[in-house]
């Protein structure tokens, strides 16, 4: 589909219950659009994001954006009406609070295959996310993962893990730590991309900074954000150095005059070159494309 | 008949009479006739200007029915000087005054409106009117057309006879008994008294009104007594806190930043932005946070700039702290650190509002202006803007200096987003054409960058934009962006009477507003 972006750096969440913040935010640098129906929008406003969402997709489908739609929790009682508009809206995928099974990505994966077939929509094009908040979901994340061939991210939502652990959250996030990891474990086995958790206080740039720099340090593919005004600095720490660009090519070049010249195994500075590096290499020239570096 | 901006007026409305806009610098060649100097004349033969109270000033300068009486916007939304001096003249009985503010002003207590109502007022010319008297003009509320000039043309109207002040009324933040009078110090300081000065050295009388009579000579002193007939000492001449107390902030809308920082590339990425290079700015939310993004390219660039020009704001005065810009032509403060700064800094300098922007004069700043950077209600895919009606008709701005920086300028930016709540700003056809088009190099909003192709200086910005990997779209794009999202808006409808006259900087006219059908 041409208006897929094949960065997941930053994924702003747009409240269903606000056209202008709808149709604002497709102007901004995010990759990703997550349009909710979840948590920010009232009980008494659900229908009316529901319509919103679908007639903002419809209509007015943002250009060169990710496009993701967050439905209601898997047991509640709007998420059969929720995933009826949200599949007729043809996001790139859907988003799917608090997952902890493997047969709870089943169920809704029937379901969306069933209204695809009912609204003549490719079926299995549209893509799952799943929202990994509890413990039971981190214990289980390899299984959600590999659950469906929908299903392409991860995504940590620390508010609530923490809150399942009884922890406390704190900015630093030592006690999402070993959930991080995990989930970033069972992306990589799983070959889908991670997404880290949200930094929720909007005014704390520094602190923003601090956590994003962990984010991508330990491998995350991008991370949800809350406000606008965080998208810049995420985006930031996910662009790539001079130097890490030039090492990329180099990587791409060996791999190339290694298919040209037939060789089985490639090698670089002494050091073979395998797969996951030339992958490596593909996301770092992405990613300098998106942040607008002529590579 | 038709102005070149293609906009239809009749030749005459009421007892004004009609020079229709011919382009830019078009009208500007023919010099006016010289018909107003301040003529020679004594102050008080026993040397005493301090009346003791408004009503005394007033019968001393002999206002009567029918003269004009001008006020200064300095003070802006916290001014309490225009309120008691038309109080004054009203329980004096004095009636069918013109008054000619030098810019826009919405006081509510007590109301213009009253004034007109009872007759004391019956003639309006300024920059601009919104609030109640805005509402109440253009349901036609007056039989004499608004005249609403920028301020550039109100210097030029003054000197020409076009707008001859018979009584100046100077709010001053401070002043000496003999009239040395100043807007930097005092309880209520409002910094730079730039607007002031033509109505000081043109109006056949000058009252300073003030609430800080300091001992004689005041220091520093922006008009002197040579000016001054009259000096009344009030309780209070305004409210701190609404003249612009402590430092304008930096908005945290996102859209408005995202808008700012384009801007900000788009001069950063001119041939212009080099050493010595000249700004404005202005006031508005995305223009603070423009001057903020433009000092951050300064400083990556390692570029300083020569001046800076027009209203000042605390972080274009953080700019020259850090000598980031070597002058600051001050024409009005926008807060209280900028209102400090004049009395604290020689380099910074009170300049009078002809020398910033009237194109009348043997060389207004602005000549030497690179960049300006403009706010607007509304731009038409003819790159006109539209500063002083809203989408409904209704008066809801001032046209301020945007139309003399947009043509003094080298390179005028227009800031505006694509849409505002469920409005479209990008429009085929503005509702009020204030600045036209041809004055305008581009449009830089969140969804886009539109280079204005009949600028003059369009082919460079091209290629230089071109060089910066700056992507461009066109005005129609935009507009099309705007209408898909709101819709097309119903027309206005309006009925034959012209409400309001729009001067441009040269005094000719370029657009009228009519009454709204209700």
């Amino acid at each position: 589909m041409e208006h897929k972006t094949s960065l997941k750096r930053t994924g702003l969440y747009v409240s269903g219950t606000n056209p202008v913040n709808m149709i604002q935010a497709s102007f901004y640098n995010e990759d990703c659009m997550i349009f909710d129906m979840e948590d920010s929008v009232p009980l008494a406003e659900k229908d009316a994001a529901r319509l919103l969402i679908y007639r903002m997709l419809r209509d007015h489908r943002p250009v060169g954006k990710y496009i993701i739609i967050r439905v209601n929790g898997i047991y509640s009682e709007y998420i059969d009406e929720d995933l009826e508009a949200a599949v007729r809206a043809k996001p790139d995928a859907i988003r799917i609070p608090k997952v902890e099974y493997e047969n709870e990505v089943k169920m809704i994966d029937e379901k969306i295959t069933r209204i695809e077939k009912e609204a003549g929509i490719e079926e299995g094009s549209i893509e799952l996310w799943c929202n990994i908040e509890s413990y039971l979901g981190v214990l289980n994340a390899y299984e959600i993962a590999s659950a469906s061939p929908r299903v392409v991210a991860l995504a940590l939502g620390a508010e609530d893990f923490t809150a399942s652990m009884k922890a406390q959250r704190t900015k630093s996030g030592q006690e999402i730590f070993y959930a991080r990891n995990a989930v970033l474990m069972a992306c990589r086995k799983a070959g889908v991309e991670a997404i880290d958790a949200v930094f929720s206080d909007i005014n704390d740039v520094e602190g923003l900074k601090a956590d994003t720099a962990l984010t991508k340090n330990l491998g995350f593919d991008g991370k949800t954000i809350v406000h606008p005004r965080q998208i810049d600095v995420v985006n930031s720490f996910f662009t790539p150095s001079v130097k890490e660009i030039k090492y990329a090519q180099r990587v791409l070049e060996a791999v190339e005059e290694g298919k040209r010249l037939k060789k089985g195994a490639v090698t670089l500075d002494g050091g073979m070159i395998d797969k996951p590096m030339e992958l490596r290499a593909l996301t770092t020239l992405a990613q300098a494309r998106a942040a607008g570096i002529k590579v | 008949m038709v102005n070149a901006v293609g906009r239809e007026m009749p030749e005459k409305i009421g007892s004004y009479t009609v020079r229709p806009f011919a382009g830019t610098g078009k009208a500007a060649k023919i010099l006016p006739p010289v018909v107003s100097k301040r003529c020679p004349k004594l102050g008080p033969e026993d040397h005493n200007k301090l009346c003791k109270d408004l009503k005394e000033a007033i019968v001393k300068t002999g206002l009567k029915d029918g003269m004009t009486i001008s006020f200064h916007h300095c003070f802006r939304e916290g001014d309490m000087v225009i309120g008691q001096v038309l109080t004054a003249i009203r329980e004096l009985g004095i009636k069918h005054l013109r008054f000619a503010p030098s810019a826009v002003v919405n006081i509510k207590n007590p109301s213009i409106v009253s004034f007109v109502k009872d007759g004391t007022i019956d003639r309006i010319e300024a920059s601009g009117i919104r609030g109640e008297l805005g509402d109440a003009v253009i349901d036609g509320l007056m039989d004499e057309p608004v005249i609403l000039r920028p301020h550039g043309a109100r210097p030029r109207a003054i000197e020409t006879g076009d707008l001859q002040i018979d009584v100046a009324f100077i709010g001053a933040s401070s002043s000496d008994e003999y009239g040395n009078c100043t807007g930097q110090i005092g309880p209520n300081a409002c910094g730079s008294l730039g607007y002031a000065f033509v109505d000081a050295s043109c109006a056949a009388q000058v009252v300073i009104v003030t609430d800080n009579l300091v001992e004689y000579p005041c220091c520093p002193t922006s008009i002197s007594q040579q000016f001054v007939d009259y000096v009344v000492a009030v309780e209070q001449i305004g409210d701190p806190v609404k003249i612009g107390a402590g430092a304008a902030r930096m908005t945290k809308n996102p859209r408005d930043l995202m808008i700012a920082s384009k801007a900000a590339d788009a001069i950063a990425a001119s041939r212009l932005f080099k050493e010595g290079f000249s700004f404005q700015t202005g006031a508005g939310a995305i223009s603070i946070a423009c001057t903020n993004y433009l000092a951050e390219r300064m400083e990556e660039r390692g570029i300083h700039a020569s001046f800076a020009l027009g209203g000042m704001t605390a972080n274009i005065i953080e700019m020259f702290k850090k000598g980031l810009v070597r002058v600051l032509e001050c024409s009005q403060s926008f807060d209280a650190v900028a209102a400090r700064a004049i009395a604290e800094y020689p380099n910074i300098l009170e300049i009078d509002n002809s020398v910033y922007s009237n194109p009348y004069t043997k060389g207004s700043m602005l000549d030497k202006l690179n960049f300006g950077v403009l706010g607007a209600l509304e731009v038409d895919t003819d790159f006109n803007i539209n500063i002083l009606t809203g989408m409904s008709g209704e008066m809801m701005g001032g046209l301020g200096g945007g139309p003399d920086v947009a043509d003094g300028a080298d390179i005028s930016i227009v800031t505006i987003p694509v849409i505002r709540g469920r409005t479209p700003s990008i429009v085929p056809k503005v509702f009020t054409c204030c600045t036209p088009g041809e004055s305008v190099a581009m449009v830089v909003t969140e969804a886009g960058i539109a280079l204005n192709p009949k600028h003059k200086y369009y082919e460079m910005l091209r290629e230089d934009f071109e060089a910066a990997g700056i992507a461009t779209v066109t005005i129609q794009y935009l507009c099309d962006l705007a209408l898909s999202y709101t819709g097309v808006p119903k027309p206005i409808e309006t009925t034959d009477k012209v409400v309001a006259v729009v001067e441009y900087r040269d005094g000719t006219v370029i657009d009228v507003i009519r009454q709204i059908k209700r």
